[in-house]
């Protein structure tokens, strides 16, 4: 099973607050899954190429050409809060 | 009026034996009147919906022929963005989230004047193959309201089956549409991953989302692919491969036709009822003409567990975009900026996607990258060339869209691995990228014997090709569909 520690570090990373319960319920949770997908291991895989476009496609391009969006006021219209027409964050230093 | 197909709407429309706006109407009426039992919606767009049929019905009274769609109500998986139309996902974090752009199903819908009726239920992000994980609770099966629709399309496959629209919009990850069509008795079809843009679409798992459809018949979802499908710019990995006339070419000639039947489908723990309406439904092919072969995919088992660790890796990337600053719930009392993150997220996710999202996120860390993720896309490699060979020796696989009929509600709460284990049939043709269909081919007694539902509850039969091979899926199942009515059955819900 997932330690404490474990648990604690991969929420961490995921930027998930967890509460005392939480860290208990997710220790049990993970490890299931994880237990789950242990026979992975065992399967031959030399040789493979790992799948990572199913269809085949390689680099698909297209021109960069900039667009002017005509609706900034309903994208910043989602935020819960900005400041002259930008993103308002708390400050990071 | 409740259960006529698209192609018999369309007709209807044409002759003025009705207007759009009677249509919506006519719907509207019943989504208010059955919406208690099924909670199929987590929007329903009223005001909209009148005005877009009004809008419709001037295009079909002034000269011009008129698209497939135009005028036809319908009602789109909350997933699918809708500019100014809140777009749930059925999470709490985009709880009040207005899109300011369209998905580009939904902007096609659009340009062919469709009308939305509403936005349907899923489970949280599409975690799930019940609807249990929305945020705004579970959706009901048309059936048996006691029971689950299956999911995570759950709240579309509620609402066609119930009556409540003609077809729904829906999504596959790993079994998202095959499932819920199975569970409710209807339509549904996956397409071949890349046939149908993901833009607009809120990404779950990206090297495997497919947006497709629910319908009552496969001549429907044939017309409906070809209003959907098509390369775009804003996804790039749309197949440039052009979408061919899907419904002019139908034909129920399936003489000759190789099906292949593979024995791992057919699980030992699998309901005996879902076995033998499937098999009855092989015997209905053989009839037409088809040769039935079996066929061995030996990799079938790892399916779901290359899914439970590719599935949520993506899934963690992803879903690190909801942090409560541009859009979205946002906790602000926090005290920097890390602690918005953290906790915004907290209270935006649920359980399910903050568990897809650790998942993914320690089997990505350092140290166990080529351990899991690795390994598991090299495992997803053998299940794709597996396919790749049987489909040498036969045209299409045959199988069930799932194990079982529906479950009762409830019963795969907090189960980490419910929808790994009920999508184990789904799932691999997924990670290979295949078109599939769900079509219903019957009724089976559930295992826990307690349904009011007279004959047992809907069976759904799969039908798998190759990669962009959706002519010959749909004309597989036009053919099942012209010798058989069971789609033509509908649950009694008044």
């Amino acid at each position: 099973m997932l330690s404490k520690e474990e648990v604690l570090r991969i929420a961490k990373l995921a930027r998930i607050e967890l509460g005392e319960a939480d860290v208990e319920k997710f220790q049990k949770n993970l490890s299931t899954v994880l237990e789950y997908v242990e026979a992975l291991k065992t399967v031959d895989t030399s040789g493979l190429e790992e799948v990572s476009q199913v269809t085949g496609l390689i680099n698909v391009q297209r021109d960069d050409r900039a667009v002017l969006a005509q609706n900034r006021e309903e994208i910043l219209g989602q935020a819960p809060e900005i400041k002259d027409g930008y993103f308002k964050v708390k400050a990071i230093l | 009026m409740e259960f006529l197909h698209l192609t018999e709407l369309r007709k209807k429309l044409d002759n003025r034996e009705v207007s759009s706006s009677e249509l919506a109407k006519y719907f509207l009426a019943r989504i208010k009147k059955l919406e208690p039992q099924l909670k199929a919606f987590v929007t329903v767009t009223e005001e909209a919906a009148l005005k877009d049929a009004q809008e419709a019905d001037e295009f079909i009274n002034s000269p011009g022929e008129n698209p497939f769609l135009c005028g036809i109500p319908y009602v789109s998986k909350d997933l699918f963005a809708t500019r100014g139309i809140r777009t749930t996902a059925s999470s709490k974090i985009l709880d009040e989230y207005k899109p300011p752009f369209d998905a580009t199903v939904t902007r096609k819908l659009k340009e062919q004047k469709s009308v939305l009726l509403g936005k349907t239920n899923l489970d949280e992000f599409a975690h799930g193959s019940s609807t249990e994980t929305s945020a705004y609770g579970p959706s009901h099966n048309p059936w048996d309201t006691s029971r689950i629709p299956g999911g995570s399309s759950g709240g579309s496959a509620a609402a066609v089956a119930g009556g409540l629209s003609p077809w729904a919009t829906a999504t596959e990850t790993g079994g998202s549409i095959r499932q819920p069509s199975s569970l409710c008795g209807v339509s549904g079809w996956k397409p071949t991953y890349g046939r149908v843009s993901r833009y607009g679409v809120i990404a779950m798992a990206s090297s495997l989302d497919s947006p497709g459809a629910i319908a009552h018949s496969v001549e429907d979802l044939a017309h409906l692919a070809e209003a959907m499908a098509g390369q775009d710019e804003k996804d790039s990995t749309t197949g440039h491969v052009p979408v061919p006339q899907y419904s002019r070419n139908l034909t129920a000639d399936i003489k000759g036709l190789k099906i292949g039947i593979p024995k791992e489908y057919f699980l030992d723990g699998m309901e005996e009822g879902v076995k033998q309406r499937v098999m009855e439904a092989v015997k209905e092919l053989e009839k037409m003409g088809a040769k039935t072969v079996e066929v061995a995919l030996p990799n079938t088992k790892y399916g779901s567990l290359v899914y439970a660790i590719v599935a949520p890796s993506e899934i963690s990337s992803n879903l690190m975009r909801y942090d409560g600053i541009r859009y979205g719930h946002t906790v602000p009392a926090a005290a920097d900026l890390l602690g918005v993150y953290e906790k915004s997220r907290a209270e935006g996710f649920g359980d399910e996607a903050k568990r897809r999202i650790m998942t993914g996120t320690y089997v990505l860390s350092a140290g166990y990258y080529d351990a899991y993720y690795k390994k598991a896309q090299k495992v997803r490699r053998l299940i794709v060339n597996e396919f790749a060979e049987a489909f040498k020796q036969v045209d299409l696989l045959v199988c069930p869209s799932s194990p079982n009929v529906a479950i009762k509600l409830g019963s795969a709460k907090d189960n980490p691995l419910f929808g790994y284990i009920a999508d184990q049939l789904n799932i691999p043709g997924s990670l290979a990228g295949l078109p599939a269909l769900s079509v219903p081919c019957g009724y089976a007694r559930p295992a826990d014997n307690d349904t009011p539902s007279m004959d047992g509850l809907p069976v759904g039969l799969q039908i798998i090709g190759p990669q962009w091979g959706e002519q010959q899926v749909f004309n597989a199942g036009f053919a099942y569909q012209q010798a058989t009515d069971w789609h033509k059955q509908y649950p009694s819900l008044e």
